[in-house]
């Protein structure tokens, strides 16, 4: 019998589950290459060329290219792996969060100097569906 | 005989380790996070330990997904600053007790923790911000005034282990120090936390109703605490505040009655809510 996973009703999140990490392993893979310099320097030189060592899905390997931050962590990445594809492009882990809550650099930073997001109405996706269909 | 005296739990958020390197730490956003740790720098030069026994996670930086050991006890003669992406942190390298490492690592083991051993291992602000927080400002020239034993805990790759099996297993590591024939101080740190989000669409999650009671029950109820599922720390305090179930690791290696001789909570650092607690054994 499958173990349940009673994470996954959480809204705005995925848990790096082993489903996860087995979709998502060339990805990572990918884009813990970039914490060392060199790599670094040879991925910007050409990174449809240093992408080809890396068997990933077509789909991960678009997302890549298209620095689609939220669509790599829906093919199996990870934040710590796609932060490394983000510090490589001058992206600190508080801006990478303003792109992927879609509010942008500004409003993400105040809201954190304000305390941050409140759980309230963030635990269960059934909340977030409400506030769809208000 | 060697001897656990006080436990710290310590967030460790990157960005800390860059504003105290970059020099910043006065700026208004940065000084009450600061502001917290004066005490904490006082209370370690008294306590003056001759050992850390460090709880931390790697964050993909020296361990990629190839392979993902739950438990990893650092056994070499030291542990170089590792490249996160940015260039290694400008800190000293953190010197191991070696010979009570490799004790410490045959203990857990026959005591039934299955442990890896890493006889070669970089370590991430995971480790090094938490001494940074607790030492000051430290150039690669310096030393660190203690030696530090890290242990590394998957926390990245769910599940992290069960917090109750991080309780347990401080009190593997108390009976294993105990056990070591060197008459040693010493401190024992849970760092990671506390309630945080760093991805997708509800990051920046903060929980700070959910971290005080975290921090209370340290005290008042810490095998009760050790119990939680890991659902409630997603749900609660993030995705990313899963890292506290480190935290009961230290406790779980300190006496059932401590004493709380320090608290610090401060939001934000970076997407964070830096938490941070000194307990100390009542009889030490």
């Amino acid at each position: 019998m499958a173990i349940k996973k009673d994470y996954e009703d959480i809204p705005g999140t995925f848990v790096f589950d082993a489903d996860r990490g087995r979709e998502g392993y060339h990805l990572n893979q990918f884009c813990i290459s970039l914490r060392l310099q060199k790599n670094r320097d040879a991925f910007n030189a050409d990174e449809e060329g240093y992408l080809d060592a890396y068997p990933m899905t077509p789909e991960q390997r678009d997302a890549v290219l298209k620095r689609e931050w939220n669509r790599l962590l829906e093919l199996g990445g990870n934040i710590y792996y796609t932060s490394k594809l983000a510090a490589n492009d001058g992206i600190n882990f508080q801006d990478l969060a303003g792109i992927m809550t879609g509010m942008g650099r500004e409003a993400y930073r105040d809201m954190m100097l304000n305390g941050g997001r409140s759980p309230e109405g963030n635990r269960y996706q059934s909340e977030w569906d409400e506030k769809e269909t208000d | 005989m060697a001897r656990i005296t006080a436990g710290v739990g310590c967030s460790h958020v990157p960005a800390i380790g860059v504003a105290m390197d970059t020099g910043i730490t006065d700026q208004p956003y940065w000084q009450p996070v600061f502001k917290g740790f004066e005490k904490s720098r006082e209370w370690i030069k008294e306590k003056n330990p001759d050992v850390i026994f460090l709880v931390y996670n790697d964050h993909c930086t020296v361990f990629d997904a190839s392979c993902i050991p739950t438990f990893a006890l650092g056994c070499a003669a030291e542990f170089a600053p590792a490249d996160e992406g940015w260039g290694p942190r400008p800190v000293p390298v953190v010197k191991n007790h070696q010979k009570m490492a490799s004790h410490i690592a045959q203990s857990l083991i026959l005591d039934e923790f299955d442990i890896t051993i890493m006889n070669e291992m970089e370590v991430d602000h995971g480790l090094t911000v938490p001494l940074s927080v607790m030492y000051g400002d430290k150039t690669p020239e310096d030393e660190w005034p203690a030696l530090v034993i890290p242990l590394c805990v998957n926390v990245v790759q769910y599940p992290a282990p069960t917090g109750n099996r991080c309780y347990n297993l401080g009190k593997a590591i108390r009976r294993a120090v105990e056990s070591f024939d060197e008459d040693l101080n010493v401190v024992i740190f849970g760092t990671g936390g506390m309630s945080h989000q760093l991805q997708y669409k509800r990051a920046g999650l903060i929980n700070q109703e959910w971290d005080t009671a975290f921090l209370d029950r340290l005290t008042s109820d810490p095998v009760g605490l050790s119990q939680m599922p890991h659902v409630e720390y997603l749900r609660e305090a993030g995705s990313e505040g899963v890292e506290m179930v480190m935290w009961h690791v230290m406790r779980g290696a300190l006496d059932d009655d401590v004493t709380e001789v320090h608290r610090h909570y401060h939001v934000p650092a970076s997407n964070t809510a830096v938490g941070h607690i000194i307990l100390e054994n009542k009889a030490s």
